[in-house]
């Protein structure tokens, strides 16, 4: 089983996973990187390669997110070592044009780990996002997130 | 209104007022802010006053922690997927 850990609980702008991965790098590059693989361990449908400065978009394959479209800002693809696109979080509610608000950046680190490899995560930027739609996501959450975790739950025992 | 709230106590119509909103209108938004636990209202006299409850905004933090937890899910279904190299697609489309 993969391990993964967080930063210190008092970081509000970003999210640090460290995850050793039972693979070399280059496979673990073609899974991050090559959008069919994407698409299956992240949950969406993009429909296009990536590429440093390309737009990709897809709907959420969540069936509950299914009529959402999510388009990631491809950035920095070095192959087999760093791959980084930027995004919305958390952009789920219906009607609400996001294109306003700042990004956050998404970054994954690959490095050699014994025969393995270590996957570094991060997406930083949070402390940028509107205060309120935090708020306001966050009441979201209660309603909306106890549904969310059927639908992965699901998921993975199918 | 939240912005106006985080300043201190407003009454409903100080609140509405720079919103042209009806008395109404505003209490209605209100109701819906108190509804998501953010706003608080008291009510003095005819006057209703509102001040912002803190608590979620200090949770805003937790807001973090649960979307972090769709990372954790992710980074899962990533591992199984490299557990099996099998359903790797054939690079030719």
């Amino acid at each position: 089983m993969p391990t993964t850990s967080t930063q210190s609980p008092s970081s509000t702008d970003r999210i640090v996973k460290h995850v050793e991965l039972e693979a070399p790098r280059s496979r673990v590059w073609r899974a991050l990187t090559d959008y069919r693989q994407f698409n299956q361990w992240f949950g969406v449908a993009l429909t296009t390669p990536f590429a440093p400065g390309a737009a990709v978009s897809g709907n959420m394959s969540s069936p509950k997110y299914s009529h959402l479209t999510l388009t990631i800002w491809i950035e920095t693809m070095e192959p087999e070592r760093f791959f980084s696109f930027r995004w919305h979080p958390y952009a789920i509610e219906e009607g609400v044009d996001y294109s306003a608000e700042p990004t956050t950046l998404v970054t994954f680190t690959l490095e050699d780990a014994g025969a393995g490899t270590q996957l570094t995560i991060v997406e930083s930027g949070f402390d940028a996002i509107p205060e309120s739609r935090r708020a306001k996501a966050f009441s979201m959450n209660e309603r909306g997130w106890a549904g969310q975790a059927e639908n992965i739950r699901k998921f993975l025992s199918a | 209104m939240l912005e106006r709230l985080a300043r201190g106590e407003q009454t409903v119509g100080e609140l509405a007022a720079p919103h042209r909103m009806s008395l109404a209108a505003a209490s209605k938004h209100i109701r819906t802010l108190e509804k998501a636990g953010l706003v608080r209202r008291t009510v003095r006299g005819r006057i209703h006053y509102c001040r912002i409850d803190p608590r979620p905004l200090e949770r805003a933090d937790d807001w973090l922690r649960a979307y972090e937890r769709l990372w954790d899910t992710r980074i899962e279904r990533l591992a199984k997927l490299l557990r099996h190299p099998d359903n790797e697609p054939s690079p030719s489309e």
